[in-house]
């Protein structure tokens, strides 16, 4: 990796300019998702105005704003979940490692099976904690059952939860507790191995306690993968994050690493926000 | 706090729904209850063997006869209605009391009952040695048995009939069974194949076979068919020597002699000799004669199982085929159709054939299924068996089809139903992961909907099993010769034709020929009836309910 933190690899986007945010390391930039000027209308209401960011490699990025301002609509076209909303319109480009995720060869299952996501609230499928995990194994057509038995074993431990339900494999998901589940479903999302991670307010339904886990979580994993967190709560973000965006009314106010976000935003509009003045 | 003030309190504070929603609930239930005790009690009493009674009755004209039977039913008629009749009583009298009295022996009286006067019936007596005595035509007889025969001889007399009686009696319905098992069964089984040999024959000649060892190989089977027939033929013959031999006279009202042989009767009992604990014994062997053996008499005795296995078998091709048809058509419908004007099109348009009258799917399934699909297929697969045709006539695989399509609304509107509660989460939860759509739909959503297409399934099997009318159209007959799941390749026939419940209730109330003894069967048919889809249902409740218990995710 020949980022560093010291080098002025990022700073806020000037829309009038139309610089491009994190390109300045060059070649030496390792990125993994590059958003080029991407509008989503759904009908006629702009959700997502002209966004240009760069998503590094192995460091976890964080989208902050208000509610509505975009930030979970934007994450969900990394992944695509978008095609799923009827009268939704996408303008723009998303490269992955240099490839088109809008490109009509594209399969959108295999760009699944690249970009995981957690959702908000915690949705287990109505199966054994076993079963959970190893369903995106399934559907990636692994029948061995020692393979499996290996993978859920090293996805539930990487979640953190393999201590707790080693003993109830063949329990219900359902029957786990909210953090649980939050930590299960991560599992799952972690064992097919996916390149990035998007966590769409993972901690938000979620006690104090069951937090933190999820945020010590979320430093372990990001060595491994590149990880997207929406969150309205910023200071899980200054905690968790190595890049933080600000998003506000679908625009891209400011990006750029989390120190200096939090403690030098170039933009007002920034600052009003992480002061607290509105959102 | 005046009168009005008070009213309008109580108005207000919601008591009145609670009691009209109560009381509604309240009138349902005494309806149910009421329906199911009145059928529980025409329908179970009919097996209970009634005390026999001895008696002398004037008849109107003023004639003494003796009178020997059992009371059946009795009401309170003025007396206007009995002078009617040409009997002299009082003015003042009021009412009297009138018995429906069985009197059996229809062979010699020409009807099985009899209604009396109470008044005019005199000298009851209850003899401990009255017979009663089921027989396989011609109903019950009633009498004091007197000679037991065999070969013409007197074997007892008197006291010793019953004992030998009961013994000779169980030989016999054992030879019995022999027969109707060598009848049934073995001979069915060589017509059944003569016919495919017959068969086989003609297709040979349809195709134009010339090769004369083909037809001689048939020939062949033919012979071997025609010997084993011979043979089985021989032997029925001589256990029905064997049969005849032995017979039993006894002595009845007009102090007749009557020889019956002992091959007719079904069973004997003697009810006012018996305990209760004897009549128990002798109630649930009728009750179950009446569930597990064919019927006799032209419906109007016997049992009724041909009907029941009927039902059944019918109830279940039904839901064998509504379930994938239903579930199809409602994941398409929910899951891949742009829900737009033509899918709402389509939707009321399910909605309503629900509300389409059954009969007219009879007409449907008539018109469609038998003559048009079926006469095709003979035309296609069975040219060998015109102008007799196979597929193209009512039989069950028509009557489950047409059944299909009637409760096929059901079925699609409460998966769709289903479909719609599954949390988008869950699926967005797959899809995140790399399933496609089939994917999910197979492994997450249907398992999780399948409780609510179980409810769909728990509604058409309610509504199949008691729909009578389309059936009477597309397969449903008063006496099938045959049941549609025998032992004869390929076990199970679909183009036969069937018996059922329903309409054997419709055929023994209104087309029997003895509607008096046929009115208890009725309702001890609908009790059945009532109880086979209250068990279809309460299996796939259970169904259900465990699916549930696997899926309850979407309880959050």
């Amino acid at each position: 990796m020949t980022m560093t933190d010291t080098a002025p690899l990022t700073h806020g986007i000037d829309l009038d300019n139309l610089e491009r945010p994190l390109a300045e390391g060059g070649e030496s930039m390792d990125v993994t998702l590059k958003v080029v000027d991407l509008d989503l209308y759904y009908g006629e209401k702009q959700a997502l105005k002209k966004i240009n960011l760069d998503i590094p490699r192995h460091k976890v990025t964080a989208f902050i704003g208000p509610s509505g301002c975009g930030k979970s609509t934007l994450l969900r076209c990394f992944n695509r979940m978008n095609d799923l909303v009827d009268n939704v319109r996408i303008e723009g480009l998303i490269e992955l490692d240099g490839q088109d995720i809008f490109a009509k060869t594209l399969n959108v299952a295999e760009l699944r099976r690249r970009v995981g996501m957690v959702f908000q609230k915690p949705n287990p499928f109505p199966k054994s904690i076993y079963e959970n995990v190893a369903y995106g194994l399934r559907i990636l057509g692994i029948r061995d059952r020692r393979v499996i038995d290996e993978k859920v074993e090293s996805a539930l431990r990487g979640a953190a939860l393999w201590d707790e339900v080693k003993d109830r494999l063949e329990d219900n998901a359902m029957g786990l507790s909210g953090g649980q589940q939050q930590r299960l479903v991560i599992a799952r999302a972690i064992a097919i191995e996916p390149e990035v991670l998007l966590l769409d307010e993972p901690a938000s339904a979620l006690d104090p306690i069951s937090t933190l886990k999820i945020e010590e979580l979320i430093y372990e994993l990001k060595d491994r993968y590149t990880i997207v967190i929406v969150t309205h709560n910023m200071q899980q973000a200054a905690r968790v994050s190595d890049y933080t965006a600000f998003m506000y009314l679908g625009e891209l106010v400011e990006y750029a690493d989390t120190k200096t976000l939090f403690t030098n935003p170039r933009e007002k509009r920034t600052e009003d926000y992480i002061t607290g003045r509105y959102g | 706090m005046n009168l009005r003030q008070q009213t309008r309190e109580w108005w207000q504070s919601g008591n009145p729904w609670i009691w009209l929603n109560a009381g509604a609930v309240s009138v349902s239930v005494l309806m149910v209850i009421g329906l199911l005790l009145l059928i529980m009690v025409q329908g179970l009493s009919y097996f209970w063997p009634a005390d026999v009674f001895d008696a002398r009755y004037q008849e109107a004209d003023g004639r003494i006869v003796r009178l020997i039977g059992e009371i059946t039913d009795s009401e309170t008629i003025p007396v206007a209605r009995a002078r009617d009749n040409g009997y002299t009583l009082d003015e003042g009298t009021g009412q009297i009391t009138r018995y429906v009295v069985k009197i059996g022996n229809r062979d010699i009286y020409g009807a099985d009952f009899k209604p009396v006067f109470a008044p005019f019936l005199i000298d009851i007596t209850y003899p401990r040695d009255l017979i009663v005595g089921e027989r396989r035509e011609w109903g019950n007889f009633y009498g004091y048995p007197l000679r037991l025969l065999h070969d013409g001889k007197v074997v007892a007399e008197g006291e010793a009939v019953p004992a030998a009686l009961a013994q000779a009696l169980a030989h016999v319905t054992d030879l019995f069974e022999q027969v109707e098992g060598l009848r049934k069964h073995d001979i069915g089984k060589i017509n059944y194949q003569m016919e495919r040999l017959r068969l086989e024959r003609r297709r040979l000649e349809l195709d134009g076979v010339k090769d004369p060892s083909a037809y001689a190989d048939i020939e062949r089977r033919k012979a071997a068919l025609q010997a084993e027939y011979e043979k089985l033929n021989a032997r029925i013959a001589e256990l029905g020597r064997e049969l005849n031999r032995d017979s039993l006279i006894i002595r009845i009202q007009n102090d007749q002699e009557m020889t019956i042989p002992l091959a007719k009767i079904v069973r004997v009992y003697y009810p006012n000799a018996m305990s209760v604990f004897a009549k128990l014994g002798t109630y649930f062997s009728k009750i179950w004669e009446f569930v597990s053996a064919e019927p006799r008499e032209a419906n109007t005795e016997g049992g009724v199982f041909p009907a029941i296995f009927g039902t059944v078998l019918m109830v279940l091709l039904m839901a064998v085929l509504v379930t994938p048809f239903g579930v199809i058509a409602a994941v398409y419908l929910r899951e891949y159709a742009k829900q737009g004007l033509i899918i709402r099109t389509i939707r009321i348009a399910v909605n309503n054939l629900a509300g389409v009258p059954s009969i007219v799917y009879g007409v449907f399934g008539l018109g469609f299924f038998v003559y048009f699909l079926g006469g095709n297929i003979d035309a296609l697969f069975f040219p060998e068996a015109q102008p007799a045709p196979t597929f193209g006539t009512p039989g069950i695989l028509w009557s489950s089809l047409t059944l299909a399509l009637l409760t096929l609304p059901v079925v699609i509107v409460s998966t769709e139903e289903g479909l719609s509660r599954i949390p988008r989460a869950i699926r967005e939860g797959s899809l995140a992961l790399g399933a496609t759509k089939a994917e999910t739909l197979w492994r997450i959503v249907i398992p999780m909907a399948s409780p609510a297409m179980m409810t769909g399934l728990i509604l058409a099997v309610a509504r199949a099993a008691g729909e009578v009318a389309p059936l009477m159209l597309v397969g449903v007959v008063k006496l099938a010769p045959s049941l549609p799941l025998d032992g004869n390749f390929p076990y199970l026939h679909l183009e036969r034709k069937f018996m059922h419940l329903g309409f054997h209730i419709y055929d023994v109330g209104f087309q029997s020929p003895n509607v008096e003894a046929a009115r208890p069967l009725v309702y001890a048919t609908s009790l059945l009836l009532i109880l086979l889809i209250v068990l279809l249902n309460l299996t796939a409740i259970r169904i259900r309910n465990r699916l549930r218990e696997k899926y309850r995710a979407m309880e959050h």
